[in-house]
């Protein structure tokens, strides 16, 4: 059973530059696929051709198995897409440009008033519905790109960076919009911040010169970086090198590094082959009387394992 | 087909919500006034017709339409909402013609605000009203063929200068191929069959036709023929430049 977004040996190229190699995944309903990569990996390309915007050099896209070539129309009426940077028209207000993509996406009437009216209210733009766009804040002028986005509640969502430049607070209602809507659509979203991977995808696709580089859970990736399953342990009153000594002669310890902060030691603890050594450490250090002042699993950073398969080509 | 017009009404009310339709209509009908009653010494001329109206419309339209239509796409393009416009469930063909269309209402509001001109010469003496509305249709069907042009030069580049600057150029060439400056530049040493089929590529050609009063089909077949022309190479280079 082919997925509801099937994405087959994509590739695009730019004169000198192949843009997007040959890449190929799918994503089904209830998935949220959070697209990472560094500048000019070829996120936002492989996103326009997902909308139809730019054709493809070579492989396929197919929305519900119909080929987006083929029939652009159709298919586009699938999708709500937020283009990187969320352009608008400046002149129109909120109020008529939601007006007009949703005449264009075939909605006419009360049942138009209502889908706007039910978005406005999903993005809290109602206050400034009759003002000209470009007088909105940022956060206003995204929340408007968003808008007519979801406006007919498409099965496909494509959202380039839909948190870039927002406030912290903005983030939030941003990610929890992302959140629920996710049970009953496809998200496809790219973002440079990690956090918001693990706040609202389920799926990580990580590409670098436009070809993925990892694919997986949030928790599948995390567990490669070398912080995975590693220990914390802040310890006072003890000598910094008895303790790191003590640590690294645990069996499934692979190094331990210790510092010392304020009178306390506060030691990372490094494991072999990445398995749980939270018991081996606080077994020794209750053997030994240590005055524990912290002790914590990592989960492993997101940011770590990025920058490893990013930058090791 | 529906889409057409929905794109062309927010085109239109795009001219309306700034100041570019204001100013445009009032420069528009001071300058016909002008170039008729100054130029065209329409009362030395003591007739009652308005063909020295419309024989300055070629010129007026060299430099008040590419002005109208150097933001339809530049400008689309320059704020990226042509990334917007094209991922909606629209064609090509729908987009382009939805503009096109938008541009050349507003060009019909904007003539049809010189009916005065028109109660005129029906108050001073007794004219052709057919000539008249001939000429208005013809008009109508040249502004188109500018339009046309000014739209696909508009797709070329993301700064609406060029795109004056360029649409003006084009425009030139297209209404001086009738005139004897170029002609006779090529009738004394090029076969008569390509001289003709220079001038036969005129705006002046066909328009002094309809401006008469006379409406040949193979003029409103020249017209349409390169508004078709021009809004297919339009799509076309849309097609090509939209990734850049």
């Amino acid at each position: 059973m082919a997925a509801l977004v099937e994405i087959n040996h994509l590739t695009k190229r730019f004169s000198f530059l192949t843009a997007v190699d040959d890449i190929s995944f799918g994503v089904d309903k209830g998935e949220v696929l959070g697209f990472l990569g560094p500048n000019g990996a070829g996120k936002s390309t492989t996103m326009k051709m997902i909308t139809g915007f730019l054709t493809p050099d070579a492989g396929k896209v197919q929305i519900g198995g119909v080929d987006i070539v083929d029939q652009a129309v159709a298919v586009k009426k699938r999708i709500g897409y937020l283009p990187e940077g969320a352009p608008l028209y400046p002149d129109m207000t909120p109020a008529a440009f939601l007006h007009f993509v949703g005449a264009v996406r075939g909605f006419s009437g009360e049942e138009l008033r209502k889908r706007i009216r039910d978005t406005v209210d999903k993005v809290h733009l109602t206050s400034v519905l009759e003002q000209s766009i470009g007088t909105l804040s940022k956060g206003f002028k995204r929340r408007v790109g968003i808008a007519q986005a979801i406006l007919h509640d498409p099965e496909v969502l494509i959202l380039d960076e839909p948190t870039d430049g927002l406030d912290p607070n903005q983030k939030q209602e941003v990610r929890a919009l992302i959140r629920n809507m996710a049970t009953d659509k496809a998200i496809i979203l790219s973002t440079h911040i990690l956090e918001e991977v693990d706040a609202v995808c389920n799926r990580v696709i990580i590409v670098a010169d436009g070809k993925i580089v990892a694919d997986g859970t949030p928790s599948q990736l995390e567990a490669k970086s070398p912080h995975h399953n590693a220990v914390t342990l802040v310890v006072s009153d003890v000598d910094q090198r008895h303790v790191q000594q003590q640590l690294e002669l645990l069996t499934g310890v692979a190094s331990a590094q210790c510092v010392v902060q304020d009178n306390c030691v506060h030691c990372t603890v490094y494991p072999a082959n990445g398995n749980p050594i939270l018991a081996a450490v606080s077994g020794i250090a209750r053997e030994r009387a240590w005055n524990v002042e912290e002790l914590h699993v990592q989960r492993g950073r997101l940011d770590d394992v990025f920058r490893t398969i990013t930058t090791k080509e | 087909m529906s889409s057409v017009w929905i794109i062309a009404k927010r085109e239109l009310s795009g001219y309306f919500t700034t100041p570019i339709a204001y100013v445009f209509i009032v420069i528009f009908l001071f300058l016909n006034g002008v170039f008729t009653f100054y130029l065209g010494s329409f009362f030395e001329r003591g007739q009652a017709d308005l063909i020295t109206f419309f024989g300055f419309h070629p010129w007026l339209y060299l430099a008040l339409i590419p002005a109208l239509t150097m933001r339809l796409w530049a400008e689309e393009r320059k704020a990226g909402t042509i990334e917007l416009l094209l991922t909606l469930p629209v064609s090509m063909f729908e987009a382009v013609l939805g503009k096109f269309l938008a541009t050349w209402i507003f060009a019909a509001i904007a003539l049809s605000l010189t009916f005065p001109m028109w109660l005129t010469v029906n108050y001073l003496g007794q004219p052709d009203n057919g000539v008249i509305l001939a000429s208005y249709f013809g008009s109508l069907l040249m502004a188109g063929a500018y339009i046309a042009i000014g739209s696909c030069i508009s797709a070329l580049t993301k700064n609406q200068v060029i795109a004056f600057v360029i649409t003006v150029v084009i425009c030139l060439i297209f209404l001086l191929s009738g005139f004897p400056l170029v002609l006779d530049f090529f009738s004394g040493w090029t076969p008569e069959i390509l001289v003709r089929a220079i001038s036969g590529l005129s705006f002046l050609t066909y328009f002094d036709d309809i401006s008469k009063g006379i409406i040949e089909l193979r003029d409103i077949v020249y017209f349409v023929s390169l508004i078709i022309f021009w809004l297919f190479a339009n799509a076309v280079l849309i097609e090509v430049k939209k990734a850049d």
